[in-house]
Parts: C-alpha cells; sequence; structure tokens
C-alpha cells in the first residue's frame, strides 16, 4: 500500500527563540531549522511499515517556502521514495494546510497518512485531525504503535490515563507521539541517492486551495521572566523556606 | 451568542479540568454556557456537571457509540449540535485535542489550540514555541472552536443546578472502534490538578529510585510526575511526563528532582507558583527558573527531606 507522510521545516527544537522588536512574529532570519521530531517520527514509521513489506511506496509532502525541500530531502534520504512541495511563502495556518494534503491524497490515494501529532514551533495538534475530517477518514492520534492488518490498523494512543487502542478502517490517518519509534539518521549515501529522487512542485493556485486564514496573529510578545530564586544550603533551610516564606506547605 | 462546553470525564467521573473550561467560557460571555456530556452511561456525570455554577443546560448524548470517547463519533456529534452557539470549548485534554480541530474542519472554521488567557469573545492568546512565546490571535469565523489550558483559569464552584436534557442523536461510525485501554492506577491526585507535583528526571537512575519519591508525595498530598528522559528511559509509564509533549502542569509548589529543565519540560511546568531543584549539576538549567534550588546527591536529599517534613 502507497503511504503519504506529511513533514514541516520548524526551527530547530534546541534553539532558544527570540521574538521580534515589533511583535510581529518570532525572528526566524539566520536561526538553525529542522524537520519538526513529530514528523521525523512520521517517517520513520513509514520506512518501517516499508521494510516490513506493509508498504510499497512512500509519498513525502511538505507546504512551505522553497528551503523546506530540504527536509524533504532528508525524507527521501531516509527511505521515502519520492517527494511533493506544496511551495508558498504565506503562512498557512493548520486548517489551509489540511485542505492542501487533501487535494495531495485525492491525487495520490494513499491507504495511510501519517503526520507529527504537532509542530514545535505552532503547537497547533491540529492538521491531523482536520485533514482526518477533511477526507472523511477515521483517526489514529498520538500513536505509540502502529499495526497495519488487512484492511484495518490498529493504532495505540496515548491518552492523558494510559494508553488506548483503536481499530480503524483503512484508508486512516495516523498522528505520531514521540514513542512511536526512534528515527535513524540518513547516511551519506542515502543522503547523495536522495538528491536523484523525484521531486515535484505545486502550488496552492494549482492544487485549488484558497489559503488565506480567518486568523490573525495580532502580536507575539515573550512570556514573563521568572525572577531568579535563591539557592539554599540544606534540607533543613529548604524545608523552612518553603514554610515561612513561600508557605506552600505547612 | 451561547457556548458549548465539550464535558471531560472517565469512568464514571467529570474530569477536574471542566470546571476550569467554564471559567474560560465566563470570561468569553456573551450567553448561556451550557456543558455537553457524550457518553455511554453517563447520568452520574451529568449530575457532577449539573453542579457547576455558570452552567444554563447540561445536554446529555448517552449512547453506545459515544462510549470511549473516539473521534469520530464525537465529532458527528458537536457538528449537529454545534448550530446556534458561537463557541464550542474543550480542554486541552487528550480528548478536547483529538476531537474538536475534527470538528472544526467539518465546520471549514479554524481551531485556536491551548488558550491561556481570553482579550474577548473572538481574541485569545496562546502559547506557541513550547511556551517560549505567546501569540494573540483574533478570529473572524463565525464558529470558535477553542481547547483551553485548564492551569490558566482558575475553576468555578460546585454549588449550581443546572437543568439536564438528553440528546437524542445517535450517529453511525463505521471509520473507527474501541480496541481496548491501559489505565494508570493511582490513589495520588491526577497530575493536571494537583496543588503538590514532585517530578524525576533522569538522574533518579532507574524506575526503581522512583519509589524516593513516594514518601514525599505521601506528606504533600502531591502527585509525582517525569521528565520526558525519565520516560524515554523507561524509567516510569509515559502519562506521567510533564512539558510540552506531555501534560502541562501549574501547581502551587513543584519540585523538580535529577531534572536538567530542557526547554520542552520546562514548556509543562513553568507557571507554577514555586519552583524547587534538586540536582547535583549547580550548571543545570532549572536552577535558572527555580524559586529554591538545592545543589546535592538527589540519593542523600530525598530521604533526609522526607524525613523533615
Amino acid at each position: 500500500m502507497k503511504v503519504l507522510v506529511a513533514v514541516k521545516r520548524v526551527i530547530d527544537y534546541n534553539v532558544k527563540i527570540r521574538v521580534k522588536a515589533d511583535h510581529s512574529d518570532v525572528d526566524l532570519t539566520n536561526v538553525k531549522m529542522a524537520m519538526n521530531p513529530f514528523c521525523e517520527i512520521a517517517v520513520e514509521e513509514a520506512v518501517r511499515l516499508k521494510e516490513k513489506g506493509v508498504a510499497t511506496e512512500i509519498v513525502a509532502v511538505t507546504v512551505g517556502p522553497k528551503a523546506a525541500q530540504e527536509q524533504l530531502r532528508t525524507a527521501l534520504a531516509l527511505g521515502a521514495d519520492r517527494a511533493i512541495h506544496v511551495a508558498t511563502d504565506e503562512r498557512v495556518e493548520s486548517l489551509a494546510v489540511a485542505k492542501l494534503l487533501k487535494q495531495v491524497v485525492d491525487v495520490e490515494q494513499p491507504q495511510l497518512v501519517i503526520l507529527g501529532k504537532q509542530a514545535i514551533d505552532t503547537d497547533n495538534n491540529q492538521t491531523g485531525q482536520m485533514l482526518a475530517a477533511l477526507t472523511g477518514w477515521g483517526q489514529g492520534t498520538f500513536a505509540s504503535k502502529v499495526d497495519v492488518q488487512e484492511g484495518t490498523v490498529n493504532v495505540t494512543r496515548e491518552i492523558d490515563g494510559g494508553l488506548q487502542t483503536v481499530a480503524l478502517k483503512l484508508p486512516a490517518v495516523v498522528t505520531t507521539d514521540l514513542r512511536l519509534n526512534e528515527p535513524r539518521y540518513a547516511k551519506l549515501p542515502d543522503i547523495m541517492k536522495a538528491k536523484k529522487k523525484p521531486l515535484e512542485t505545486k502550488t496552492p493556485e494549482e492544487l485549488g486551495v484558497d489559503i488565506a486564514s480567518k486568523v490573525t496573529q495580532l502580536q507575539v510578545e515573550t512570556p514573563a521572566e521568572r525572577k531568579g530564586g535563591i539557592k539554599v544550603g540544606s534540607v533543613d533551610e529548604l524545608v523552612d523556606k518553603l514554610k515561612n516564606e513561600a508557605k506552600v506547605i505547612s | 451568542m451561547s457556548i458549548l462546553i465539550l464535558a471531560d470525564h472517565h469512568d464514571g467521573h467529570l474530569s477536574g479540568a471542566t470546571a476550569h473550561v467554564v471559567a474560560a467560557a465566563q470570561q468569553i460571555g456573551g450567553g448561556d454556557i451550557d456543558l455537553l456530556v457524550a457518553g455511554q452511561d453517563v447520568q452520574g456525570v451529568a449530575e457532577q456537571a449539573a453542579k457547576l455554577d455558570g452552567v444554563a443546560r447540561v445536554r446529555v448524548a448517552d449512547h453506545a457509540a459515544y462510549a470511549h470517547q473516539l473521534a469520530e463519533p464525537l465529532a458527528d456529534l458537536l457538528v449537529r449540535l454545534a448550530d446556534g452557539y458561537s463557541h464550542v470549548l474543550a480542554s486541552s485534554s487528550t480528548t478536547g485535542k483529538n476531537v474538536l480541530p475534527r470538528l472544526a474542519a467539518l465546520k471549514d472554521v479554524a481551531a485556536i489550540s491551548d488558550i491561556l488567557d481570553v482579550v474577548s469573545t473572538d481574541t485569545f492568546k496562546r502559547p506557541i514555541y513550547a511556551g517560549n512565546a505567546i501569540a494573540t490571535v483574533q478570529s473572524a469565523d463565525p464558529l470558535k472552536v477553542l481547547t483551553v489550558r485548564s492551569t490558566a483559569f482558575d475553576a468555578i464552584s460546585e454549588s449550581g443546578n443546572a437543568s439536564i436534557e438528553m440528546v437524542d442523536v445517535a450517529v453511525d461510525n463505521s471509520l473507527s472502534s474501541f480496541v481496548d485501554e491501559q489505565l494508570e492506577q493511582s490513589e495520588r491526585p491526577e497530575l493536571g490538578a494537583a496543588r503538590v507535583v514532585i517530578s524525576g528526571g533522569r538522574g533518579m537512575g532507574n524506575g526503581e529510585n522512583f519509589k524516593l519519591l513516594d514518601g514525599i508525595a505521601d506528606k504533600l498530598g502531591a502527585a509525582i510526575g517525569a521528565s520526558r528522559a525519565a520516560v524515554d528511559a523507561g524509567f516510569v509509564p509515559n502519562d506521567m511526563q510533564v512539558g510540552q509533549t506531555g501534560k502541562i502542569v501549574a501547581p502551587e509548589l513543584y519540585i523538580a528532582v535529577g531534572i536538567s529543565g530542557a526547554i520542552q519540560h520546562l514548556a509543562g511546568m513553568k507557571d507554577s507558583k514555586v519552583i524547587v531543584a534538586i540536582n547535583k549539576d549547580e550548571e543545570a538549567p532549572i536552577f535558572q527558573v527555580a524559586d529554591y534550588g538545592l545543589v546535592g546527591d538527589l540519593f542523600q536529599i530525598l530521604p533526609e527531606l522526607e524525613q523533615k517534613l
């Protein structure tokens, strides 16, 4: 079966972000970018399905600026067969991304779409659920185990009280949680080979999707700083401070 | 202009988060606040929900299709009920995060995740970049679909007496079915709602050593949490994880033991009122946010702390 994997280019997760002086957004100039960690897990899961003989073809897709092709090349180096770049320099909200992915799904007809559960920049945790709604498919969100059977996929999900397993009729949408797998590193020969793999570019206009959002970002600010605390010298001093200064224990 | 809240519940109990979501709905204001309790055999939950102050009606959808809170039938139910409401809210629990974006897409509107503050009926604040920036966003959609960070709003009290009415909408769900669930059993308070949280990190060394936290947690009535490092190392189950990818907590007292303080962990706890860090590395970033830091070996400090509490 064919698997579609959506990936996003985001700020590297180790980078300490800066808010722009005019408070319009976070400053992304000259900042290290990378594939969203949850998307790496999605790619890895697709590659493992292919290694098990379950998946026959993996198509990686991204929505974003030209530079996001780097992340598609990474996905190709990790084992995706070909890639689709939906090119736009606009800010694209989750609903519009889901609509663009729906158009790609209509053309590619995958049996499974795997996405990360959330992007670490916008922290929305929406796109997979929205794509499932638009395609009319079942959704297995926050997956820590994916088991493809004939015509169905069993997804073990991380929920607040523990784990829940659901069975979804294929085709379906799955979003990955951190514990689904440990992504591999791309090897140099694979990175070289990935440069020759097919990468197709489309635009939102070609896909017939209006990406304008009804949500406006008015302002971005730095959260209130916590004021620096003190170091105490002993357990006695700690207990005393918590009782008599902070008054959080009695 | 009225507001519908999808109530969170499990095992016949209304989740504590729901009282916080009602508070957020009151800040939005503008009309009646209705609570939807969807599930199977949820009469008891509906009665608990009816006690929440400020709730006009509790609407109850009691049907086998809604058991286990699967996203597909719940979103279909909400689509049918959403007309006439200006806002649909749920807590940022795994259920709210699973269901509400699906509803939003079915209604062709945006979803706004994890709101921290209500500026006006259409403008909200929410964290981005693991809580390292706060965005103010305004929605021009006719229906606002919002998940609420429960720790950012004070719970409303429970002296109400809302009316309870049944909703007779059954939906077909051929897309998904429940297989099983494995829930962690605990006598301790729920992590997201506890007044005190004590968490262990990689410095705990192994899962067995987490028992060192038990006695302190008992004395303080605390919930026990963990960093992602401790979960990934297999020390404790993942539902104990505090962080950007786990639970967001804001207790009165948070005690971080053997936790370095990576960005992703801080995202889950840095709104705690008082933070205590116990770590042998005095350069650990956790000390930059801790009100009280104690540098030393946790294997000596923890037993001493338990004894002195």
